[in-house]
């Protein structure tokens, strides 16, 4: 082991006081990036994963949140640091793209004066004209085309893959070592949902950066990700490789993530295995593993499932973790004789 | 830019003409004669028949509504009886004050100009402070102190403020003069003393209004994406409240604070009223209680110009602040 990874995330606790009651929005998360690496986050909505993304960033509010555990940024812990240091941090060690550029960039200001500013911040000396050659390099690089022309226009006169695209050039003016990109193609077209993936395959291997890619979808997950980790409720469900993970599910949770999911290949009539239910409550998480009210194979040992959290553990595979009370043999005759052959787990 | 401009005019222009009608309509349809009301004492039949002919009243309508008009863009001859020639803009001649209407209004449009344009400074620049600053700092004591300010603002009326103002300041304290109304080319410094107790009640009563206003619109725009964008550059809190969140906050705001300006200069009636100031608002109020066309026709003209101005004024403001107004 030479160098250690990037960004070291340490059993991450994320709370939130609400009048309802105290809500566990990441509840003992851990995780390490590489440089030149991505790691994948996939989860439904409210399973903690653009929770841990703002952590990372020291984006909640601090008055309302209380985080612990032990988020190291080149092994610098940036839980409780003061605000003015990790605002520091922002936008220069580690950058972000969020899912709906139209909202994410001020309607009030030219595309290239965004990406300026975020330039100018973190580099004081340099002038305005210096930060917008910036900014137009930046926004040729990401493949917009007439980027002189482009930088003088506002948000909403581009089209959505150009704004996402005008958002990625915003994140890696500062070439950040770390880039977060939350759902960044979940509000576009399909077709252009595979050019920014590319674009950002291309950026990591021009930038050597870190990446994490939070997604509901697979499919995207599939095509840029080294590895993956699966969150339920708050929690990690299962952990490992992205061929781990993709390939050799593990986890009841993954299987239903993959089988609901149509593959190309597959035949149309095979049917679809939805996961029934819907999201838990992160206030009143159910007991035991949070999945079981949702789980086809939650009665298959006892009461286990309904009062015991299953902790996360080596599964069989060196580097693959899983948090599941099955049986690992039972988990594989399942996972052979009634998943693999639905919707993309083909 | 400019055809927007010139559309916007336009239909201004257009706007002005029907007020105008409307007004002219609207007198003529009081089931009063307005000649009683103009004809001072001693007055008989031939003398009522002789007001009405100056006055052109047994005309049709139509030729009156002209001559009006032609009045204020070319003036005319009103008679010997109302001044003779009356010069553009024309706003004809006044019986009960037995003086042009334009010499009233020139008397007067200061008056109301005079307590609008401080107190609107000082509403816009209190209301706005204050809700950013409770919106920044929601839930302390300084938000719920502003809350309360602008309750008890929201719920009060003028004159009760006013009189109070007055109670307290003047009559009780003597820290100021009793209100009343000089040039400010003359005295600059007794135009203030004078005016400033109108200044403080409506600042008070708007200024509540425009703090609830822009703090609900700063809290909005603070969940904003793009606040939580400007964030995660790494823009220190100066910059992402100041740049980014009060600029998209602050529209609303300006649309509002320009028709309520608007508004305010075409009379502040109750204002006038309760600290004894000879204003648009009275003088309007006076003359439909006198039953004065000409004045009548004058103010509500006037009121109608500021409103309509106040408007083009605030649609350009807005599309200088929001780029995605220009095309539309």
């Amino acid at each position: 082991m030479g160098v250690p990874p990037y960004l070291q995330v340490r059993d991450l606790r994320v709370r939130f006081e609400t009048e309802d009651g105290v809500v566990r929005a990441v509840d003992g998360v851990s995780f390490a990036v590489e440089r030149g690496r991505t790691l994948g986050i996939v989860g439904e909505s409210g399973s903690g994963k653009s929770v841990t993304s703002l952590a990372i960033l020291g984006l909640h509010n601090a008055r309302r949140t209380t985080i612990s555990g032990e988020i190291l940024v080149a092994g610098r812990d940036v839980v409780g640091l003061p605000e003015e240091e990790v605002r520091r941090l922002r936008g220069r060690d580690m950058a972000m793209v969020f899912q709906d550029p139209l909202s994410a960039l001020h309607p009030y200001y030219t595309v290239g004066r965004q990406i300026a500013e975020a330039y100018r911040i973190h580099h004081p000396k340099a002038g305005r004209r210096e930060a917008r050659q910036r900014a137009v390099d930046m926004l040729g690089r990401v493949g917009i085309p007439q980027p002189a022309k482009r930088a003088d226009q506002y948000p909403h006169e581009f089209s959505g893959g150009m704004r996402q695209r005008a958002m990625i050039a915003m994140a890696l003016v500062n070439d950040p070592e770390l880039l977060i990109a939350d759902e960044p193609t979940t509000a576009l077209d399909v077709t252009v949902q595979a050019q920014i993936l590319d674009l950002l395959e291309d950026l990591q291997a021009e930038f050597n950066s870190a990446i994490i890619l939070i997604t509901h979808d697979l499919g995207v997950v599939s095509q840029v990700a080294d590895e993956v980790l699966v969150m339920y409720g708050g929690r990690a469900v299962e952990h490992g490789s992205a061929a781990q993970v993709l390939r050799r599910p593990q986890h009841p949770y993954t299987w239903g993530l993959l089988s609901s999911v149509p593959s190309l290949h597959g035949d149309a009539d095979a049917d679809l295995i939805p996961i029934t239910g819907s999201p838990p409550s992160l206030i009143n998480l159910p007991s035991g593993c949070a999945f079981h009210p949702r789980c086809r194979y939650a009665d298959r040992n006892g009461d286990r499932s309904r009062t015991e959290v299953p902790e996360l553990r080596p599964a069989s595979e060196p580097g693959h973790l899983v948090a599941c009370h099955l049986p690992a043999q039972e988990r594989a005759r399942i996972y052979t004789e009634e998943i693999a052959h639905v919707g993309v787990a083909r | 830019m400019a055809r927007f401009l010139i559309k916007r005019i336009f239909s201004a222009v257009l706007t002005l003409l029907a007020v105008s009608v409307l007004t002219f309509l609207m007198f003529f349809a009081l089931p009063r004669d307005p000649v009683t009301g103009m004809c001072p004492k001693n007055c008989n039949p031939e003398r009522l028949e002789r007001v009405r002919q100056e006055l052109g009243l047994s005309d049709p309508l139509i030729t009156q509504y002209a001559g009006y008009m032609k009045g204020i863009f070319t003036g005319r001859d009103l008679g010997s009886a109302q001044g003779g020639q009356c010069d553009a803009p024309c706003l004809g001649w006044s019986y009960v004050n037995n003086e042009a209407v334009l010499d009233t209004i020139a008397r007067v449009l200061p008056v109301t100009l005079s307590i609008v344009i401080p107190a609107a400074i000082l509403w816009l620049l209190l209301g706005v402070g204050l809700g950013m600053v409770s919106a920044l700092r929601r839930g302390t004591w300084l938000d719920r102190a502003a809350i309360g300010f602008s309750l008890t603002g929201a719920s009060l009326q003028l004159y009760f403020v006013g009189a109070v103002l007055l109670l307290v300041l003047v009559y009780n304290l003597r820290l100021l003069p009793v209100p009343s109304y000089t040039s400010i080319f003359d005295d600059p410094v007794k135009w203030a003393s004078g005016l400033v107790l109108a200044w403080l009640a409506l600042a008070f009563l708007f200024s509540a209004i425009y703090a609830r206003l822009s703090r609900a619109q700063m809290l909005e725009t603070l969940s904003e994406d793009f606040v939580r964008t400007a964030r995660a550059k790494g823009l220190p809190k100066p910059q992402v409240y100041g740049r980014h969140a009060l600029r998209a906050a602050i529209t609303p705001v300006v649309t509002i604070a320009g028709l309520d300006v608007g508004a305010a200069l075409g009379g502040t009636v109750i204002t006038e009223t309760t600290f004894g100031i000879q204003g648009l608002g009275r003088t309007a109020v006076e003359a439909v209680r006198a039953g004065d066309l000409p004045t009548i026709m004058a103010t509500v003209l006037i009121a109608a110009v500021f409103v309509v101005v106040a408007n083009v004024l605030v649609d350009l403001l807005y599309a200088a602040i929001d780029p995605r107004v220009r095309l539309g």
